[in-house]
């Protein structure tokens, strides 16, 4: 095992890759997690917890499905509570996974490399745990088929094709499928580098079924290369569509303090910024549990720490710019919504807000706290904090007052809606430790690139 | 298909500058019907077969296009021709509200006709291939490079073949049975 982290002599900037390695010995570490006969204890712990979590969510759920989403706290003038606010924090936070495998791939960032197959898989259990809320916010989950998709139905009827709502079906279901396909092209020689190395045969056989017998063949290389910078591309557009059209679900309304132009770019930033966050969060406790401070060195964090400091400065200055477009409008709703955020019953949410995603991340500007994993771990955690403030302040702080003072009102979540984010939660960190355990959570053939003898000497 | 007894002869290097010499030599002996298989993509290596281009991004265009036409017909045939529903008096055919469904639509059907497009061209997935009767093989997906020349190559003579291989200094030549 690796000792503590150790900061290089001052200008010179931490490896990407530890010192020492080859072609075998990277391939024994990465495979060596999942091919151990000794499962860690603490990775017990930590599933045997989450599956607890996880029950209580499907409690809490079954319950829902019951009784009727009546159970939340949602009401009349506040339609949209914890569902809205929990899918939109979800899909924020899927959105690093693809930031960081497709743009920084094609902007040739190769410390990507070791972040980019976990960071994949985080997108994919964050998109799955943000899919889940639209459909139980239904209430009747098995009417709702008819509601969002766009099928021959027995009643004759379809979905409205001029409403952002129907947009986001098609975006978040695309982004899925998308973020899969990526994630899983990648994991193919890697699961052919498992069926190699594995010395049970059916274990073998397992990871042979999902290598589907790729044998490393340079014609196969050459379009899996193309396939894969084709999806690069592809993903690029799609994952700023994604949040995009997240956010026009509140823009194209009316509604005070949603009727803005800038929520696209305002929604993208912070998905980000939320992204990098939960990919320090994982990436901390993974590198220190399994010792793969070799392969996810501190550079990786300082720079997705950088990432977050200039992603959390574009979301600040979109705090700015809602006082300020609220002040240029002079639109005495956009006004009041302004007071309302700074005096209403709302404002300690928003003033926590603030503290959460501008106040504490400053701290990112110092060297001492990038290169320290529990302090950006603390920061990370802050900003996932804020990140979901963020999201409350929008859709509760916007519906409870509205133009008519007699139809404002006030929005008390209940413990059903405290348990099913909580659930959602467990439910994430189950994927994701069950696919540390039996899935490479680094990408080795990337990795192999890496190294200085990958190259070919003239 | 069994016109040989043997798949081919296989050459087993421990680094990738001595593979792609081999690779380039063979190409230029006349050897044709020949792969290398390495545990990372080489480009060079691709070069060296005379792998240069492929399919994959005409098929990648194709899907794209089907999936936009695909959404947009959906979109104005629901909403202009088989339910139209007057909503605040837009046109029944509002196209700038139909482009964000119609771009989703067309940028997943390019993704999975990237990753169909490129599984179907390398012919996976592939439950039998000859290469993996040779035992050495097993660190093709870890640290060693092999160049494969097939017995199906019209050059392709037993002893001649090994002899040339053999001048690259491998660390192994081996026969690939079937």
């Amino acid at each position: 095992m690796e000792g503590p982290d150790q900061l290089p002599p001052k200008g010179i900037r931490p490896p990407i890759i530890g010192p020492g390695h080859n072609f075998g010995t990277l391939t024994d570490r990465i495979a060596g997690i999942v091919l151990t006969k000794h499962t860690p204890v603490f990775w017990f712990a930590v599933v045997g917890l989450a599956l607890m979590i996880f029950g209580m969510l499907n409690t809490a759920v079954a319950y829902l499905f019951a009784r009727g989403t009546g159970i939340w706290g949602i009401n009349i003038p506040v339609g949209w509570g914890f569902a809205i606010v929990n899918f939109v924090w979800w899909i924020g936070i899927g959105h690093a996974g693809t930031l960081i495998s497709a743009i920084l791939l094609l902007f040739k960032q190769t410390w990507r490399t070791s972040i980019n197959r976990f960071a994949e898989a985080m997108t994919i259990f964050a998109v799955m745990q943000a899919g889940l809320f639209p459909l139980i916010h239904t209430g009747r989950p098995w009417l709702a088929v008819y509601w969002l998709f766009p099928y021959p139905n027995s009643m004759g009827v379809w979905p409205q094709f001029r409403s952002p709502l129907i947009w986001d079906v098609f975006a978040v279901s695309t982004y899925f499928t998308v973020s899969f396909l990526f994630w899983g092209i990648g994991l193919i020689p890697d699961f052919a580098s498992l069926r190699d190395s594995a010395k049970s045969l059916a274990v073998r056989r397992i990871y042979g079924l999902f290598a589907m017998g790729w044998r490393g063949s340079a014609r196969h290389w050459n379009r899996y290369e193309t396939a894969y910078m084709l999806l690069a591309g592809l993903a690029t557009p799609l994952v700023l569509s994604v949040h995009s059209v997240v956010s026009l679900d509140f823009a194209v309304s009316v509604v005070p303090g949603w009727h803005t132009t800038f929520f696209p770019p305002y929604f993208v930033a912070g998905a980000i910024y939320s992204g990098f966050a939960m990919v320090l969060l994982l990436a901390i406790p993974f590198r220190y549990l399994y010792g793969m401070q070799d392969f996810i060195t501190l550079r990786h964090l300082q720079n997705a720490a950088k990432v977050m400091l200039a992603t959390g400065m574009i979301v600040a200055y979109a705090y700015g710019l809602e006082m300020f477009m609220g002040w240029y409008s002079h639109d005495k709703y956009e006004l009041a919504m302004v007071h309302n955020r700074l005096h209403g019953p709302y404002a300690p949410y928003y003033f926590m807000l603030i503290v959460c995603n501008i106040l504490i991340p400053q701290s990112l500007w110092l060297n001492k706290v990038r290169s320290t994993p529990w302090m950006l771990f603390i920061v990370a955690c802050v900003v996932n904090a804020g990140m979901w403030l963020e999201r409350f302040v929008i859709v509760v702080m916007s519906l409870q007052r509205d133009f008519l003072p007699s139809s404002w009102g006030m929005y008390w979540f209940t413990k059903w809606d405290v348990m099913i984010l909580v659930g959602t939660m467990g439910f994430f960190t189950l994927l994701f430790f069950l696919f540390i355990r039996f899935m490479p959570a680094i990408s080795i053939s990337e990795m192999r690139m890496l190294l200085p003898q990958a190259k070919v000497k003239e | 298909m069994r016109e040989t007894p043997i798949y081919g002869l296989m050459a087993e290097f421990d680094n990738p500058t001595d593979l792609v010499h081999a690779a380039k030599a063979a190409y230029d002996a006349g050897y044709r019907k020949m792969d290398t298989y390495t545990p990372y993509p080489l480009e060079e290596a691709a070069e060296a077969v005379g792998a240069h281009h492929n399919r994959v991004p005409l098929i990648t265009l194709v899907g794209a296009m089907l999936g936009m036409i695909g959404g947009y017909s959906l979109e104005y045939w629901v909403s202009a021709v088989n339910y139209p529903i007057n909503v605040g008096g837009k046109p029944f055919h509002s196209w700038p509200a139909f482009i964000p469904v119609t771009f989703e639509c067309a940028v997943l059907g390019a993704s999975l006709a990237a990753v169909i497009g490129m599984l179907a061209l390398n012919g996976l997935p592939q439950p039998y291939h000859p290469v993996f009767n040779v035992p050495a093989f097993a660190r093709a997906s870890r640290d060693h490079f092999f160049l494969c020349i097939e017995a199906q190559d019209p050059k392709f003579r037993m002893d001649d073949t090994r002899r040339f291989l053999l001048t690259f200094h491998p660390e192994d030549v081996a026969e690939v049975p079937h």
